[in-house]
C-alpha cells in the first residue's frame, strides 16, 4: 500500500485511522484500495462547502450552549484548592480578553530532577509571594519617636521561615532607613525630612514590600497529577516563573491570556483561547466542537495581537462603516465616517441587510457571469 | 445595486445648493391651515399629505423622497458631534499660520513655537460640551472659524480629514430636514402635533430670527451673547439631545424630546430597529400544539390561517386549468385571493367575480393562491439561537386553529406547549422556495453544527415505548406485530416482512424499522459499567448489537434513539442520508407511541415505596453522619479542625461538612438502586426518557443538602437561618440539611430551604439570558461576517485570511460523526468484512 499517497488525501488524524483500520480487519490491497476511495468519497462529502457562513454557525454554537450554563462564579476545583471562575463569567471574561482574569493562575510543571513531593513543597513556598504584612500582627505609628513599630506574628514567621533580623535587613535595603530587630518587634526609624501626613503612606508602604517569592503569587497548592508533582497557583507571573531553573517551561502555563501573549507570543494566546474555552464548556457538561472555538480564538488573534470580541475589538475593527454603526456606539462611527471620507464598499453581510440587498454569503455568493465571445478578436 | 456609500461633511456650498427653500418664518401654518412659505412646513419640502402634489418635483406622496430646505445662521456654531473633534484639530495646529504642528514644536523659554511661522502655540481648554479657550481666552464660534479656514489643504490628511474641510464642522448654513421625515401627525381632535424634530427647528429659526433683529437694531454685546449661547444650544440638542452637561431639551408635556442622535441610538434606533431588523409580509403567529401523528417535517396550519397566506404562481399552458379551480374556489380553500395581471394590476377574487377572472385567466397571470398541504414554508420560534430555530416544515391544513408539530422537533425550537407561540413565513419566489427546501427541512438539520451529533431525537414517551418493546421477553403474536407496523404507516411487503413465525419478538419487531445493512455495536443508557463487559451475553441486556439491520441484542433507549447521542439514529443518518434518517424517526416515534397504547403507562405514588428496612438503613447512616459533622463541630470549637490550604477555619468547617453530607445522597443512591420496585417511574429513568436517578431519590427517600451558590444555607436571621433554630447552630439541620423525601413531606424549615434553593435557581437563569444574550450578540458581530471562500479559505470582511483550512482539517462539523470522520463504522456499514 502506499501511504504516502494518503498524507497528501486526508489530514493526519484520518490516516492513522484508516491505517489502525486496515490491519485491524486484516483488509487485503484490494479491499484496502476500496475502502480508502469510500473514506475519500465520505471525507468530501464532509467538507464545508464554499460560502458557509462558518462564523455564524461557530457563534451560534458557542451561545446557544451558553444559555444553559450556570452563573455560579466560583468553584471549587478538586477536593480543597483554589477557587476558580468558571462558567458564563469566565466565557465572557475570556471573550473580553480582560486586561487582568478575576483569578489569574498559573499550573507550573516541574522538570525531572526536580519532581519529588518534598522539593515541589519547597519550590511552591519558595515562589509564594510573602509581604511583610503576611508576618505582622499590628503595627503602629509612633509620632513622638518618629517612627513605626511592627509587632511580629511568631506563628507566621516560623512558618514562611524568615528571622527578624532577615525581615529588618529586607527593610533597611529598600527604604534605606535605620532599622532595628527585637524579638517580636521590628521598628522602623523614619527620617527626620518626612512630613508626619505622610507617616500613613509610609507604613503602608512597608507592609507591602515584598518580602520574599514571586511578586503576584498569592497561593500555591502542590498536586499530584499522575506520576508527577504539580503546583498551581492563585496569581500569575510567568515571566518570573520561566525564568526558575526548577520549572519545565515547556508546559508550564498561566490562564491570563495577555500575559501569555506577552511572554510567549501570539500563537501561545490563541492556543491558550482555545483550552481555555474548551475547560469552561467542558466543565459545564456542554457539547460543542472544537472548530467552533478555533474558529473564535483565530479571529481575536489574526490581528498579531489578542482582541476582545467586542466594540473595541473584533466587532469595531470592522471595514464598513454601517456595520459598525449598527453593533455599538452608532453616532461616533458616522460622523468620523463622514470626517475621515470613508467609504463603504457593502462587501459583507449587515450592510447589505440595511439596503436590502443580497448578502455576498451562502447562497448570496454566486453570481453569473457571461461574457460573450466577441467576434474577430481573440 | 448599490456598490458603495461614501461618508462625507457637507459644506455650506452643498447645503444651499441642495436646498428647495430657505426657512426663515416660525409659524408653520397659516390662519387656514395652510403650510406658510419660508416655514418649516413649506410645501417644496416635500409631501406629506396623500393626494397633494410637492412643489418642487411633482411627485405625490411615495413618490417625493422630500427637499431639504435651509437656515442662514446668523452666527455661527459648533457642530456639537464635531465638539471633540475641533478641540483635537485646535490642539495639533498653529493658530496664526494653520499649519499641522502636532507634537514638533520649538520649544522657547517655556514657549511652544511655531516650526512654520514662530508664532507662539498657545494651550487650547476644552470645556463640555462646546466651549473652547485659547490661553485664557475664551473664543467664540466665529474666531474658531476663522483659524480652521487657515489649515492648508495639504495638512489635512495629517489631521485624519478627508471628507471636507475642517471649518465646515463649524455651521454657517443649518440644512433642514425635509418634511417626509418628520411627518406631522393629526390626532383624533383634529389638532395637528408636530414631530420632535420641527419642534426643535421651530426653535433654532426663533432664536435665529431674533439674534438676527437684536444685531440689526445694535442691542448690547452680552444680550447678543446670551442669544447666540441659546441658539448653539438649540442646534446642539438638535443634534443629540443626551449630551452630558447640558439640560435635556424638554416637549412641553415635560417628555424630553427625540432628536437626530436618538433616532438612530440604540436598539429601538433606526440602525437596529428598522435597517437590520425588518418587517414581513405573508407571515402568520399562533399558539403551537402538539401532534404526534404528523410527520416531523410537516406542520399543521389552521385553515383560517391557509386562506389568508397565499403563494403566488405563474399561469403556465400547463397548470391553467387547476388555477383557474382554484380561482373558482375564491375564498373557500383551496382558492385563491388575488390575481396579478401581466401589467403589474392585481385584483381580489371574490365569489362574484370569481367566474369573470377565471375566464380571463391566461399564460403570464400570478395567481396567488391559498396554501395547500405539502408547500414549503419557514417554521420559527423565538429566541431564535441557532440555526434551528428557522427549519422549512411541509404545510398540513387542519381544521383547529393552532400551528400543530411534532414532538422530535420541540428541542430545536426549544419549544413546549404551555402557550408558546410560534411563526410561520411563506416563502413568495421558486428562488426561496427551492433554497428552503434543499437547505432548511426539517431533515437536513437532525444533525446539529454544534457537536455533529443528532439534535433531533425521539423524546420522553418514544423512548419509554420502545425501551419496553424491545425488553428480552417481550413477544407479540404474527398478527398483533402486523396490526402495529400498518398503524405506523409501513406497508407490508414493500416497507416490511415478517420472519415467517408463530410469534414476533419485541426486538424483531424493532428490527422492520431499521435499514438494511446497518451495523453497530454501542452501550446502553442501562449499561452499568461492569468491570469486564460481557458484550452480547450481558446481564441487564445493554450491549446492544444491530447486524444487517437486525436488532440481534440489547434494548433499545435513550443511547439508541434519543437526542444527542443517540448512536443508532446517527449511523442511519450519516450511511443513508437525512431521508432515510427521516424515515426512521417517524416510524420509530409512532411505534413507541403505539405500544405504549397499548401496554398502558402510568405513575403513581406506589413508584417511590422503598421497603421499610431499607428507609431504616438510610436514617441509621444519616444519625451517623450528623454524629460525624457533631464531632467536626466540636473539632471547630476546640480549634483542631484541619485548616485547608487557604482557607480560614470556618471555611475549612463549611467544606468538611459539605463533603460529609454529600456522601448521604450517594449512600442513597445506592440503597434506591437496589430497593425501588421496578415501575413505570424508574422505566422512564432507566430508559434515559424523562428524569433522573436524583429525583428518584429525592422522591423516595430524601431530598438531602439544599445548596445556595454551592454553600450550605447562612442567609436569614441573625445569627441563625430560621427562627427555628439556636443562634450560631451549626448543626446540619440548621443549615438545609433536609432528610425528609418529598413523598414523606418536608416539614416546615426544611420547606423554607428547599423554597430558597428553587428562588435561587429562577434568578440565576433570569440573570443568565441577560449575560448569554448580549454575548451571543457580540459574538455573532465578531464573527458573521465569516465566510468559507472558493479557495476554502475562511476569511472575514475585510478579505483577511483567518484560516487556511476552515476547521483546520476541512470537516463540517454538521456533517461529521462527532466532530470526526468515523473510520472504523464507515468501513463496517459499506464492505463486508469481519474481524
Amino acid at each position: 500500500m502506499n501511504w504516502e499517497e494518503l498524507n497528501s488525501k486526508f489530514p493526519e488524524a484520518i490516516v492513522e485511522k484508516i491505517k489502525e483500520v486496515v490491519k485491524k480487519y486484516n483488509l487485503s490491497d484490494q479491499q484496502a484500495k476500496k475502502f480508502i476511495s469510500i473514506v475519500e468519497e465520505m471525507y468530501e462529502k464532509s467538507k464545508f462547502e464554499p460560502g458557509e457562513a462558518i462564523g455564524v454557525v461557530a457563534a451560534q454554537s458557542i451561545s446557544e450552549p451558553a444559555t444553559q450554563m450556570t452563573m455560579r462564579t466560583y468553584h471549587v476545583a478538586g477536593a480543597a484548592e483554589i477557587k476558580v471562575t468558571l462558567g458564563l463569567p469566565r466565557l465572557i471574561e475570556i471573550f473580553d480578553a480582560r486586561r487582568e482574569p478575576s483569578t489569574p493562575m498559573m499550573e507550573i510543571y516541574l522538570k525531572k530532577e526536580y519532581n519529588t513531593k518534598e522539593k515541589a513543597v519547597k519550590f511552591a513556598s519558595e515562589i509564594k509571594e510573602l509581604v511583610v504584612e503576611d508576618v505582622v500582627k499590628s503595627s503602629v505609628v509612633d509620632i513622638l519617636n518618629f517612627q513605626i513599630e511592627l509587632i511580629l506574628d511568631e506563628a507566621a514567621m516560623k512558618n514562611s521561615r524568615i528571622t527578624p533580623e532577615e525581615l529588618a535587613k529586607r527593610i533597611k535595603e529598600s527604604f534605606k532607613t535605620e532599622v532595628r530587630a527585637g524579638k517580636t518587634k521590628v521598628v522602623v526609624k523614619l527620617k527626620e525630612d518626612i512630613e508626619i501626613k505622610d507617616l500613613h503612606k509610609i507604613k503602608n508602604k512597608i507592609l507591602s514590600l515584598q518580602i520574599k517569592g514571586i511578586k503576584g503569587i498569592k497561593q500555591t497548592i502542590v498536586r499530584r497529577e499522575g506520576n508527577e508533582w504539580v503546583i498551581l497557583t492563585l496569581g500569575s507571573n510567568l515571566k518570573k516563573i520561566l525564568e526558575r531553573e526548577e520549572v519545565d517551561a515547556t508546559r508550564t502555563i498561566s490562564n491570563d491570556i495577555h500575559e501569555v501573549a506577552n511572554v510567549l507570543g501570539i500563537e501561545a494566546a490563541r492556543n491558550l483561547i482555545i483550552r481555555e474555552v474548551t475547560k469552561t464548556l467542558e466543565e459545564q457538561g456542554l457539547d460543542v466542537d472544537i472548530r467552533h472555538v478555533l474558529l473564535v480564538a483565530d479571529i481575536m488573534t489574526v490581528d498579531g495581537v489578542v482582541k476582545p470580541i467586542g466594540r473595541y475589538g473584533v466587532a469595531g475593527a470592522k471595514g464598513s462603516v454601517l456595520a459598525r454603526a449598527n453593533f455599538e456606539e452608532t453616532i461616533k462611527h458616522l460622523t468620523q465616517a463622514a470626517l475621515t471620507g470613508e467609504v463603504d464598499k457593502l462587501e459583507s453581510t449587515v450592510e447589505n441587510v440595511m439596503i436590502n440587498q443580497v448578502v455576498p454569503i451562502g447562497t448570496g455568493m454566486v453570481e453569473l457571469i457571461y461574457s460573450p465571445k466577441k467576434k474577430g478578436k481573440k | 445595486m448599490i456598490e458603495s456609500i461614501e461618508f462625507k461633511l457637507l459644506s455650506p456650498q452643498m447645503i444651499k445648493k441642495m436646498s428647495a427653500a430657505e426657512i426663515t418664518k416660525t409659524e408653520l401654518y397659516d390662519a387656514d391651515g395652510f403650510p406658510v412659505e419660508g416655514g418649516l412646513m413649506d410645501p417644496r419640502l416635500g409631501v406629506i399629505d396623500p393626494g397633494l402634489r410637492c412643489r418642487t418635483c411633482g411627485g405625490r406622496m411615495g413618490e417625493c423622497p422630500g427637499h431639504f430646505g435651509h437656515i442662514e445662521l446668523v452666527k455661527p456654531v459648533v457642530h456639537v458631534l464635531y465638539a471633540k473633534t475641533i478641540y483635537n484639530i485646535l490642539k495639533s495646529i498653529c493658530h496664526s499660520c494653520g499649519r499641522y504642528v502636532g507634537e514638533k514644536f520649538k520649544a522657547e523659554k517655556n514657549k511652544k513655537l511655531c516650526p512654520h511661522c514662530g508664532a507662539e502655540i498657545k494651550d487650547v481648554k476644552f470645556e463640555k460640551p462646546y466651549a473652547y479657550k485659547i490661553g485664557n481666552q475664551q473664543v467664540n464660534p466665529e474666531q474658531i472659524r476663522e483659524i480652521l479656514e487657515k489649515i492648508p489643504d495639504e495638512d489635512l490628511p495629517k489631521l485624519g480629514i478627508k471628507g471636507g474641510r475642517p471649518e465646515w464642522l463649524i455651521l454657517t448654513v443649518f440644512p433642514v430636514p425635509p418634511v417626509t421625515m418628520r411627518p406631522s401627525i393629526i390626532l383624533e381632535t383634529g389638532e395637528r402635533s408636530e414631530d420632535d424634530l420641527t419642534h426643535k427647528l421651530v426653535d433654532i429659526v426663533r432664536i435665529n430670527r431674533l439674534l438676527s433683529e437684536n444685531i440689526l437694531s445694535g442691542a448690547p454685546k452680552f444680550i447678543i451673547d446670551d442669544l447666540w449661547e441659546l441658539l448653539q444650544y438649540h442646534v446642539a440638542t438638535y443634534f443629540d439631545n443626551e449630551l452630558s452637561g447640558l439640560p435635556q431639551a424638554r416637549h412641553r408635556s415635560g417628555r424630553p424630546l427625540k432628536t437626530l442622535a436618538q433616532r438612530l441610538k440604540t436598539k429601538e434606533g433606526r440602525f437596529r430597529h428598522n435597517l437590520t431588523g425588518k418587517r414581513v409580509n405573508f407571515s402568520a403567529r399562533t399558539v403551537i400544539s402538539p401532534d404526534p401523528m404528523i410527520s416531523i417535517n410537516e406542520v399543521g396550519v389552521p385553515l383560517m390561517v391557509a386562506k389568508e397566506l397565499t403563494v403566488p404562481v405563474v399561469v403556465t399552458e400547463h397548470n391553467i386549468e387547476d388555477l383557474r379551480k382554484l380561482v373558482l374556489n375564491a375564498d373557500r380553500w383551496p382558492g385563491a385571493n388575488y390575481i396579478v395581471r401581466p401589467d403589474g394590476r392585481r385584483k381580489r377574487i371574490t365569489r362574484e367575480n370569481a367566474e369573470e377572472i377565471a375566464k380571463e385567466l391566461a399564460p403570464g397571470y400570478i395567481v396567488e393562491r391559498h396554501l395547500q398541504n405539502g408547500d414549503i414554508v419557514l417554521f420559527n420560534r423565538q429566541p431564535s439561537l441557532h440555526r434551528m430555530s428557522i427549519m422549512a416544515h411541509r404545510v398540513r391544513v387542519t381544521p383547529w386553529r393552532t400551528f400543530t408539530l411534532n414532538l422530535c422537533v420541540c428541542p430545536p425550537y426549544n419549544a413546549d406547549f404551555d402557550g408558546d407561540e410560534m411563526n410561520l413565513h411563506v416563502p413568495q419566489t421558486i428562488e426561496a422556495q427551492a433554497e428552503a427546501e434543499i437547505l432548511m427541512e426539517v431533515q437536513k438539520h437532525i444533525r446539529s453544527p454544534r457537536f455533529g451529533g443528532p439534535i433531533i431525537g425521539c423524546e420522553q414517551d418514544h423512548i419509554s415505548g420502545c425501551f419496553l418493546l424491545t425488553q428480552k421477553d417481550r413477544v407479540f403474536t404474527r398478527e398483533e406485530a402486523f396490526q402495529m407496523l400498518c398503524e405506523i404507516g409501513m406497508r407490508p411487503g414493500i416497507d416490511f416482512t415478517l420472519p415467517n413465525k408463530k410469534e414476533i419478538t419485541g426486538k424483531e419487531l424493532f428490527s422492520m424499522l431499521i435499514p438494511k445493512g446497518i451495523n453497530i455495536e454501542f452501550k446502553a443508557k442501562a449499561c452499568r459499567g461492569c468491570e469486564k463487559c460481557l458484550k452480547e451475553k450481558c446481564k441487564y441486556d445493554a450491549y446492544v448489537v444491530i447486524r444487517d439491520g437486525k436488532l440481534i441484542c440489547g434494548v433499545i433507549d435513550a443511547k439508541a434513539i434519543g437526542r444527542e447521542k443517540g448512536r443508532l439514529l446517527d449511523i442511519i443518518e450519516r450511511i443513508h442520508g437525512t431521508e432515510e434518517a427521516h424515515k426512521f424517526l417517524d416510524r420509530v416515534s409512532q411505534l413507541g407511541i403505539r405500544f405504549l397504547d397499548k401496554r398502558g403507562f402510568t405513575c403513581g405514588l406506589d413508584d417511590y415505596d422503598i421497603p421499610e428496612d431499607a428507609l431504616k438503613e438510610v436514617k441509621k447512616y444519616v444519625e451517623k453522619t450528623k454524629e460525624n459533622v457533631n464531632k467536626l463541630i466540636e473539632k471547630y470549637h476546640k480549634g483542631e479542625i484541619e485548616i485547608l490550604p487557604g482557607r480560614t477555619a470556618e471555611e475549612s468547617l463549611e467544606a468538611h461538612i459539605l463533603g460529609e453530607l454529600k456522601k448521604v445522597l450517594s449512600f442513597a443512591e445506592k440503597i434506591v438502586t437496589e430497593n425501588l420496585p421496578i415501575s413505570d417511574s424508574l422505566i422512564m429513568s432507566q430508559s434515559g426518557a424523562r428524569g433522573s436517578l436524583v429525583n428518584l431519590i429525592q422522591i423516595s427517600t430524601l431530598v438531602g443538602q439544599e445548596t445556595i451558590l454551592g454553600e450550605r444555607i447562612h442567609r436569614g436571621y441573625r445569627n441563625r437561618t430560621l427562627s427555628h433554630f439556636k443562634w450560631g447552630e451549626l448543626s446540619p439541620e440548621a443549615h438545609g440539611f433536609v432528610k425528609n423525601s418529598y413523598k414523606s413531606g418536608l416539614n416546615v424549615y426544611e420547606f423554607f430551604f428547599d423554597v430558597m434553593n428553587g428562588r435561587e435557581g429562577l434568578m440565576d437563569k433570569s440573570l443568565r439570558t441577560r449575560h448569554s444574550g448580549y454575548m451571543e450578540r457580540r459574538l455573532m458581530n465578531a464573527l458573521q461576517d465569516l465566510k468559507v471562500e472558493y479557495d476554502f479559505t475562511v476569511r472575514d470582511g475585510r478579505n483577511v485570511i483567518v484560516q487556511f483550512v476552515p476547521g483546520e482539517d476541512g470537516i463540517d462539523p454538521s456533517k461529521s460523526d462527532w466532530g470526526k470522520l468515523d473510520v472504523e463504522t464507515l468501513l463496517l456499514n459499506t464492505m463486508k468484512v469481519s474481524s
